[in-house]
């Protein structure tokens, strides 16, 4: 690792963070200050990644660290109530928090202090009222060598949101978590940091958006934790959907105890160069993940999945299915990590990569790893490369579906699956919309 | 209705029709029966407008205009139909919503309104039973892990739905066993009437027993050898292709 460029890359963002410590919320915390100091420690010692790590081998972040961002720490009292009826998904009945490059907005946002046994808020004000709560939950789901913008992230914690659902509370209304970034102008820099505990028996949706209020360039570095109780179940959405200037570096870090269950949606719509990270840890018997993520190229978009479950106990299942659309030059990773500890016995592990390339500059690197150290396991994986059947593009055009027709219904169809999955009828009706919408200007590459 | 004449088609530079030649009226059926390798399936796919064959000479005249002009779509709108030889899967699109974009886009060729769900479902039902097709093929994606004969009904039950002045149909017969061959007729002869030609591409005369023809043409090398009435059928049958084949050595001794 060459530490000589990366302390150039971080040192802006060090400093900044050194000027800022003093006024982040709850400075003055041991814990707090000590966790913050760490993460700063680390970034300052790993940087931001290059190329020349594996994990990055195919994903370059010049076009981010040749700019500066600032980031965004406090409110900048944007409120464009406008923004937000364009941006919301329509028929959805959400409990909604809106975030403006990262800061919570409570004009924006709806009424949960009411809510029976559910905890819905800004990370800011509960590190503000309630330090001490988090303190044993807020950074247990990261990974152990994180790197640098996960690092950033925690050096800088201070807003985002804050979700528990109590034991046995059974949430039917999602909850809705969207943020908005370029509110505050070019290059800012938004540092979400969220926190979902899901209490034993407990069950709940929760739904991640993030949008662009203009085509402003912008960074959103966010870390998302959740920590599963046994038997507890989390659906979870993350749609990516910013302007094609903008980068998103994002972070899913997973813990989950005995036969909780967890299924977790992607789905990465728009955005210059996004690089997702998820990492599920299951940590006793009978813990069961469901990871589906499709991911739109196009431009000259670049979008970098990374995933890493580990099955540290026995009678776990994995799944997993990732899916990609691929058009004009854009490119993408797909990195799909499944460890099977000595200790996992009955694992069950099944993960697929499926890529449909719809014009000849599109690429996609993709790697699937299986490490297994159980001797007594299930477990598969498979990637496909492909593009649409020209066969099939016949068959509907000798019916007399048109040609761009006939390429549209053949390309939603390969990601129907996915989005069957999607069990909020009006987020998969809206996100069947998207990716229809995104097909209008699909090439012909026959 | 259709005129086919002197037509070349190449396939990756392989000459596979040469100059062939073909008349059909409305209401007509045709067989066009040849050996493997004879150019039946070429014919078929040309007509329908498939984009790997190359037409290097002559012409197609359907109802007045140029055929080959027409990309496929075109060509569906304005009555052609090809029932595959080999129905391709789709995985994710399902029967009934393919067909609704498929008669909706006809309709709305021959400007007429689109059918509304209840309207298109009751015409769903009624010609489902042409073909003896249960209901949950409906929702079921176009020929996924359809077994060979539900394949070739679910063919005709579109050319049911669509309801074409011109349908091809490709090898309707291989891979049937005869109670599928039997439904499959007779659907196929449900659909005959005076205003729609039908033209039968098929290696065995066992079809023409069932979809009695008007004409039965011999394909061989890429042209029309011999062209007769359904008897001509039986003859072949009695004396196989290779008849055919002697006589067409002989004719290209005599030509050289």
């Amino acid at each position: 690792m060459n530490t000589v460029a990366s302390s150039t890359d971080v040192a802006d963002y060090i400093v900044a963070q050194q000027v800022a410590a003093d006024a982040l919320p709850a400075a003055g915390t041991p814990w707090l200050d000590a966790s913050r100091d760490k993460a700063k420690a680390i970034l300052a010692d790993v940087g931001l990644p290059t190329t020349r790590l594996e994990d990055w081998k195919y994903t370059n972040t010049r076009s981010i660290t040749r700019s500066r961002f600032d980031p965004v720490l406090r409110s900048e009292n944007w409120s464009d109530t406008a923004v937000i009826e364009q941006l919301k998904v329509p028929e959805l009945n959400s409990h909604r928090l809106v975030f403006a490059d990262g800061i919570f907005v409570s004009g924006l946002s709806s009424d949960t202090d009411l809510l029976r046994g559910v905890r819905v808020m800004s990370m800011a004000q509960l590190l503000q009222s309630e330090p001490e709560y988090l303190k044993s939950a807020l950074g247990s789901a990261l990974p152990e060598s994180p790197h640098g913008f996960t690092a950033m992230n925690s050096s800088f914690i201070s807003d985002g949101a804050f979700v528990e659902i109590g034991a046995e509370v059974m949430l039917d209304k999602p909850i809705e978590l969207l943020f908005v970034s370029a509110c505050s102008g070019k290059n800012r820099l938004g540092l979400p940091r969220n926190l979902v505990l899901c209490r034993s028996g407990s069950s709940a949706t929760v739904v991640e958006r993030y949008l662009s209020a203009t085509k402003s360039r912008s960074l959103t570095n966010v870390v998302t934790e959740v920590v599963l109780d046994g038997s507890a179940r989390l659906n979870h959405y993350r749609v990516v959907d910013e302007s094609a200037d903008s980068f998103h570096v994002g972070g899913l870090f997973a813990q989950q105890d005995q036969s909780s269950r967890l299924d977790a949606c992607s789905v990465v719509v728009g955005g210059g160069l996004v690089r997702n990270d998820v990492l599920v840890n299951l940590n006793a018997p009978g813990a069961a993940v469901d990871l589906t993520g499709l991911y739109l190229g196009r431009g000259r978009s670049h979008v970098d999945n990374h995933t890493h479950v580990v099955h540290h106990t026995p009678e776990g299942t994995s799944r997993e299915h990732y899916k990609g659309i691929l058009d004009d030059r854009s490119r993408a990773v797909f990195h799909g990590r499944i460890t099977v500890g000595s200790g996992a016995q009955q694992t069950d592990s099944e993960q697929s990569n499926q890529n449909l390339l719809l014009s000849r500059e599109a690429e996609v690197d993709t790697k699937p790893q299986l490490e297994i150290y159980a001797d007594d396991v299930k477990c598969a994986h498979g990637v496909t490369v492909g593009q649409l059947d020209e066969n099939a593009v016949f068959y509907l055009r000798a019916r007399g579906v048109g040609e761009d027709e006939a390429r549209k219904m053949l390309t939603l169809a390969f990601a129907a699956d996915v989005l069957a999955k999607i069990k909020l009828p009006a987020l998969k009706g809206y996100l069947e919309r998207c990716v229809s919408d995104l097909l209008l200007s699909v090439s012909h590459t026959s | 209705m259709l005129s086919v004449t002197n037509l070349d088609v190449a396939v990756n530079g392989d000459m596979i029709l040469n100059e062939l030649n073909l008349q059909v009226q409305a209401g007509e059926v045709h067989a066009i029966m040849g050996p493997n390798g004879s150019g039946k399936s070429t014919l078929a796919n040309v007509l329908a407008g498939h984009p790997g064959y190359e037409v290097t000479a002559g012409s197609v005249i359907y109802e007045g205009q140029d055929l080959l002009q027409m990309d496929p779509e075109e060509r569906a709108r304005q009555g052609v139909f090809l029932a595959f030889q080999y129905p391709v899967e789709i995985p994710g699109v399902s029967n009934v919503y393919m067909l609704k974009a498929a008669v909706n886009q006809i309709r709305k060729h021959r400007g007429e309104n689109e059918l509304d769900a209840v309207k298109f479902l009751k015409l769903v039902r009624e010609k489902m039973k042409l073909v003896d097709m249960k209901e949950e093929f409906l929702h079921r994606s176009v020929n996924e892990g359809f077994s060979g004969g539900e394949k070739k009904r679910n063919e005709i039950f579109q050319m049911a739905m669509l309801e074409p002045k011109l349908a091809i149909l490709d090898e309707t017969d291989s891979g049937l066993d005869i109670d599928a061959l039997k439904v499959v007729a007779q659907g196929v002869n449900e659909l005959r009437d005076a205003s729609r030609s039908i033209v039968m591409v098929t290696h065995y005369q066992r079809l023409l027993d069932y979809i009695v023809p008007d004409y039965v043409h011999v394909l061989a090398g890429g042209r029309v050898l011999k062209s007769g009435g359904k008897e001509l059928a039986l003859e072949l049958e009695e004396h196989g292709y290779g008849w055919i084949e002697d006589q067409t050595a002989e004719l290209l001794e005599t030509r050289a």
